[in-house]
């Protein structure tokens, strides 16, 4: 094996479920605990400091986004994956705005689940298309729209580079794939995401707080 | 009552008893001492009479109501002796009234008119109502007739007042219970409607969907087909995705054909859109064009999973329907097969589109459409910054 194992900790409120993410993980990561519930996931991850935290979205009790801001606030150095069954934008952007460095659905297959975790270990951001998606969406380009963009230019708009990425991540490609299409090495499409990343979390525009609610309208 | 309080103050009982005698033949102030005492001194079980009096039979019950009644008669009469009073045209019709009052409330007892009492109760407690109100409303009468100095300033005005806070003051409570008592079965009612509503949805889709599958177990594509539908309807239900419009928007029409395509070859089609616009004829171009090439992709990849890429921009559509399968070479796939040729890149260019193909062996294949025009341009607000 070229590199360790990432020691991962695995929180979602489905037995089932949980015994489904441990079969498809396999040897490939080292599992250092897991928990059902939010007190008990923040309280055991501070503990056993694993290096990536696979997180439910949906728990009762403030859900993996309340795990992700408690644990945070006293360790910053756990990173975070969110698994979700839902595509509903406000869960998708909520657990990544809590500082999740990644979202990726509960139908993932083992190798990709086992990938994005190795991803999120090296510090790097995990795309689904969808949240790629979404992220297209709530960043669309002020010049296609019908006014002028506000607030912190750098932190509320996505450079050309970074559209073309998150483009292709919505179609399905994976970060070795974006590089060969667009001539780049894998680290710098790396290097994008993790900015998109970095803005989808920090940017105060006011279509990521606004944009959620309305997408349920619409 | 004596021996208790004897108890209390560490003397004898009998000090007790001679000291209340005393006091009561001269001038009434024990007596009233003894009524306020006997009511709220708590007995050997820490229980005072007035604690006790919601408690106990009817007749127990009614009893201690008269001595209290008669007591406070007492007290009143006292006082009146005693010269602490202010005038027996402004007590009396007032006592009246707060008698009548006591009757009414019906907080007072507990006893009220509500359904699941017996008719029995209900008569009883019409006629304490009965008798409570012509209580207050001779109380009330007979205050304002008899204060003449009230009278002589007051005019109809006065009247109309004292009859308006009469009437407030006996049908206020019930007033207050009975919105009460609505806003409750409204939430009750609500709460059980959603509940069936829930019930109904799980029994129709989910229950008969794990019937099938538990039926359809040996066919794993099948399986993977039912539970894949079935995923996509209870998500369209809890995160309502699905709305009252569909089909009349780019996004819908593009969700519903990799439904269908979902449906018929059994592969997961995932569907990504950025933006949306109203559907017009060569958007419905575009979206069968790209079911075409998702049909393509199911039936020939062998890839299990279809992903497709809409996105809708200032300058028109684009969609991108991509598998990971065994790919082709497009250059050898035979004239008349009518897909790719006609379905997908002359359907497009028809309505003034293009059709992209790409594909390597072995790594699958991506088809690429494009819709351009000034047609695309609005998106139903929620891309741009409106209000900015």
């Amino acid at each position: 094996m070229p590199e360790t194992r990432p020691k991962v900790f695995l929180v979602d409120d489905h037995q089932l479920f949980r015994s489904g993410v441990k079969a498809e993980l396999g040897d490939a990561v080292e599992l250092v605990g897991e928990a059902d519930e939010v007190a008990a996931a923040v309280e055991l991850v501070l503990e056993r400091q694993p290096e990536v935290v696979l997180v439910d979205v949906h728990m009762p009790g403030g859900g993996g986004r309340a795990v992700i801001e408690e644990v945070l606030a006293k360790n910053g150095d756990v990173r975070f994956l969110a698994l979700s069954v839902s595509d509903a934008p406000e869960d998708v952007i909520g657990v990544i705005r809590a500082g999740a460095r990644g979202y990726v659905t509960k139908t993932i297959t083992g190798p990709e689940l086992v990938a994005a975790i190795e991803r999120v270990r090296d510090g790097d951001a995990v795309f689904s298309p969808r949240l790629a998606g979404f992220v297209l969406d709530a960043f669309a380009d002020p010049l296609s729209g019908d006014g002028p963009a506000t607030g912190d230019a750098d932190l509320d708009q996505l450079t050309a580079r970074e559209r073309d990425v998150l483009r292709y991540l919505a179609r399905g490609y994976t970060y070795k794939e974006i590089a060969g299409q667009l001539s780049i090495s894998v680290k710098t499409v790396e290097t994008h995401a993790s900015a998109v990343l970095r803005k989808l979390q920090l940017s105060n525009r006011h279509e990521l707080s606004r944009w959620a609610s309305d997408r349920r309208i619409v | 009552m004596c021996a208790g309080l004897a108890r209390w103050l560490g003397i004898d009982p009998v000090i007790v008893r001679v000291a209340f005698v005393v006091l009561g033949l001269s001038g009434g102030f024990g007596a009233v001492l003894y009524g306020a005492l006997w009511v709220g001194m708590p007995d050997d079980n820490g229980r005072s009479v007035a604690a006790k009096m919601g408690t106990g039979s009817a007749r127990d019950r009614s009893q201690r109501v008269l001595a209290i009644v008669l007591l406070s008669l007492g007290t009143l009469l006292l006082l009146r002796e005693t010269g602490l009073w202010i005038g027996d045209k402004f007590i009396w019709p007032l006592v009246l009234a707060a008698g009548g009052l006591a009757l009414v409330w019906p907080e007072s007892t507990g006893l009220a008119l509500r359904r699941g009492l017996g008719v029995h109760e209900n008569r009883r407690a019409l006629l304490r109502i009965g008798v409570g109100i012509v209580a207050v409303t001779v109380g009330i009468v007979v205050f304002g007739i008899a204060n003449t100095e009230w009278h002589e300033i007051g005019d109809v005005g006065l009247a109309v007042g004292l009859t308006i806070t009469g009437l407030l003051l006996i049908f206020g409570p019930w007033w207050l219970r009975l919105g009460r008592d609505l806003v409750e079965e409204r939430r009750r009612r609500i709460r059980s409607e959603e509940r069936a509503e829930v019930a109904a949805r799980i029994h129709d889709s989910v229950l008969q969907t794990l019937a099938l599958i538990q039926q359809k177990a040996g066919d794993a594509t099948e399986t993977a087909r039912l539970a894949r539908r079935q995923e996509r309807e209870l998500r369209d239900w809890l995160f309502g995705v699905a709305p009252a419009t569909d089909g009349v928007t780019l996004k819908a029409a593009m969700s519903r054909a990799a439904a269908e395509v979902e449906d018929l070859f059994g592969v997961v089609v995932d569907v990504v859109t950025v933006g949306d616009a109203g559907l017009d004829e060569r958007l419905e171009a575009l979206v069968s064009a790209a079911k075409e090439a998702m049909v393509n992709a199911a039936k020939f990849s062998g890839a299990p999973t279809v992903s497709v890429y809409v996105e809708v921009t200032g300058g028109g559509v684009t969609a991108y329907v991509r598998d990971r399968g065994a790919g082709f070479i497009p250059e050898t796939v035979p004239p008349d097969r009518q897909g790719i040729a006609e379905s997908i890149r002359g359907r497009m260019q028809r309505h003034g589109g293009s059709a992209n193909v790409r594909s390597t062996l072995g790594e699958g294949a991506e088809v690429e459409l494009m819709m351009p025009g000034a047609r695309a341009a609005p998106q139903s607000g929620e891309q741009a910054p409106s209000n900015a």
